[in-house]
């Protein structure tokens, strides 16, 4: 089979992806943990947030005519990596320094568990 | 037994305004965009009051008014310093019931928390380091006979703090109360979730400080905390937050060469021995309290004991005891005293909470109690109430390794000593832990194999001002409290003087 995807987007979460793209150009997530706001997708200007060795790309979110990359710290993933997660969004006040936050507006991570057959397509890739 | 008015009514004793500007220069101004945003009460999920939606020009403004009070301030003495904050303090300790009911109010955590611990600890944080400053003394180091080394410590200039919505006011203090201590200028970014809190405190303590010393900017993340991390204009930036956001704080401060103090949370393990069962008394009783811990302040604390361990030998019979005290856990309207624990501070940080129950269910992970979002009826039906949950699972499920900031907490069993730190360590994080044994070898062994910035050992959530509290690993870089915390808000200037008349014969 071909290599399942990790993230996906509602359609809500794509639409308002859209809208953030027209006002401040290409877009990035980077799913972060900890306290507060914490394991909340941050949606940034592409490039605004620093991405290195210390960081893996989940995947590309394709929206349309666009593509938005979802990217994680490594570390993280190591407990995060059995999920499958959808990027979604829910009316609320946001923090951090998200995009979406003068919405109204937030994204929220929806997590699923890989089907044995995504794991071990994804171990092999 | 006491149900205070809720602000807006008549008879409550805190009230707040219908709109608040940004606070700079020591008076209110208004938003240079000249928007507000809706703040709601998570009590009942409606809005109570109006705040200024604060942009880079409004940043921008208010460094300008810290900047220009800068060099004043940073002259006075100690003593000048230390009166002023402890006259905040007194202040604070005058209005303490509006102050809590207003922070409740605004925050959605029980009044009874307000009234004994968070505006309590704050006052006690003001005279604390009022205190330290007094006491704080420079160093002179005699080289050789005719060279002396002086070192000074003098403020950073101008600061820039972000503030989370969990603590609003207590987390502001321990931001503010050593930098100012310490003769530096503020400019503070309140959470969006409780931006209005914080503005109730500063029109009681405004005559107080000199105008522009400390300066409030309201505003989403994106529009007003991004200027004031990224502006070449502060010397130091505080956050206390979740890991993307410290990082991209970093990432600004790296550009400006500025330090950084970060406090970015955790899963702290709360540990507990099996000799805690050996007795059926008050000991006993208090680790169950212990327990049940992860639901103060409604799990929305950076420390909240999200993982309890506990030996396999008295598991199950802890365990029962442990849930029938959570279940005794009363919730209700956050503006009652009787209440235990209130509202989660905003909808979609219930919202957060209830996607990690489904993801939590998912793993394998057991709910024995709670698990729902709660609907208290009448006008509390709006409000974003979260009922105390236990799950019990593995170590290596994301309900025992993702902060989830809710009244939730993953119980694991551990066979021994051994496995119990490993699992302890088993995380990203690294800020708190509980240990609960009456063998004080064992617990002294533990407290210190445990990679955490703070261990509470037969106690928990305790903060006083005294106590350094900070982080190891992806919790976080620097400390907050104790006296050592004076240092991050202060430059060290060093005379390096030589009183010999005689040449060194090189040139």
């Amino acid at each position: 089979m071909d290599t399942p995807a990790r993230v996906a987007v509602t359609q809500p979460a794509a639409a308002l992806l859209a809208r953030l793209r027209a006002r401040h150009g290409e877009l990035m997530f980077h799913q972060s943990g900890g306290c507060c706001d914490g394991s909340s997708p941050m949606c940034y200007p592409q490039g605004e947030f620093l991405t290195g060795d210390a960081d893996v790309l989940l995947g590309t979110l394709e929206i349309d005519d666009f593509e938005v990359p979802v990217w994680m710290g490594k570390a993280q993933f190591e407990y995060w990596k059995h999920t499958h997660l959808t990027i979604d969004v829910v009316p609320g006040r946001g923090a951090g320094f998200s995009l979406e936050a003068p919405e109204g507006v937030r994204f929220i991570i929806r997590s699923r568990l890989l089907t044995d057959d995504e794991w071990e397509a994804l171990r092999e890739a | 037994m006491t149900v205070y008015a809720a602000p807006g009514q008549p008879g409550a004793v805190a009230q707040y305004r219908s709109r608040y500007d940004h606070w700079i220069g020591g008076e209110y101004v208004a938003p240079a965009g000249g928007q507000y945003f809706e703040n709601p009460s998570p009590v009942t999920g409606r809005t109570f009051t109006e705040v200024a939606r604060g942009d880079a020009a409004d940043i921008d403004r208010a460094l300008d008014a810290a900047h220009g009070a800068a060099r004043a301030w940073g002259k006075t003495s100690a003593t000048e310093r230390a009166n002023i904050l402890n006259k905040i303090a007194d202040r604070m300790e005058a209005n303490l019931e509006s102050i809590a009911v207003a922070e409740s109010w605004e925050n959605g955590k029980p009044v009874r928390e307000t009234l004994n611990a968070d505006i309590p600890l704050a006052i006690d944080h003001f005279r604390y380091f009022a205190g330290a400053i007094r006491a704080q003394e420079g160093s002179i180091s005699q080289i050789d006979d005719d060279t002396v080394a002086y070192h000074f410590h003098e403020p950073l200039g101008v600061v820039g703090q972000i503030i989370p919505w969990n603590f609003p006011i207590l987390m502001a203090t321990w931001k503010l109360a050593p930098a100012l201590a310490a003769g530096n200028c503020v400019v503070l970014k309140p959470a969006e979730q409780t931006p209005a809190s914080i503005l109730f405190l500063m029109e009681l303590i405004a005559d107080l400080l000199p105008p522009g010393v400390l300066n409030v900017v309201n505003g989403f993340g994106v529009e007003t905390g991004k200027p004031l991390a990224s502006s070449p204009r502060i010397r130091k930036i505080a956050f206390t937050g979740e890991t993307t956001t410290g990082r991209l704080i970093m990432q600004y401060a790296s550009q400006n060469i500025i330090p950084v103090t970060l406090e970015l949370g955790g899963k702290s393990p709360n540990i507990f021995f099996e000799d805690v069962a050996a007795e059926r008394d008050a000991f006993y009783d208090k680790a169950l309290e212990g327990f049940t811990m992860f639901a103060l302040n409604q799990g929305e604390v950076c420390t909240c004991p999200s993982r309890a361990l506990i030996q396999g030998s008295i598991y199950d019979q802890f365990l029962g005891d442990a849930l029938d005290r959570t279940r005794a856990v009363k919730q209700g309207n956050p503006l009652d005293t009787e209440t235990m624990i209130g509202a989660q501070a905003s909808t979609d940080q219930l919202e957060k909470i209830l996607s990690y129950i489904d993801i939590g269910k998912a793993e394998g992970a057991k709910v024995l109690t709670g698990g729902e979002r709660a609907d208290l009826g009448g006008d509390l039906s709006g409000g974003y109430y979260m009922t105390p949950t236990v799950f019990e699972g593995r170590n290596s499920m994301r309900v025992f390794q993702e902060e989830i900031f809710g009244p939730v907490v993953a119980v694991t069993r551990f066979s021994d000593y051994d496995d119990a730190i490993s699992i302890a360590n088993d995380t990203l994080y690294g800020l708190g832990a509980g240990v609960w044994s009456r063998a004080q070898n064992q617990a002294y062994r533990a407290g210190r194999d445990i990679e955490a910035g703070r261990v509470w050992t037969n106690n928990y959530h305790a903060y006083p001002a005294a106590a350094a509290f900070g982080g190891y690993k992806g919790s976080g870089v620097g400390r907050e409290n104790h006296k050592m915390m004076l240092d991050h808000y202060q430059q060290t200037k060093n005379l390096l003087v030589s009183y010999s008349p005689d040449k060194l014969g090189f040139f």
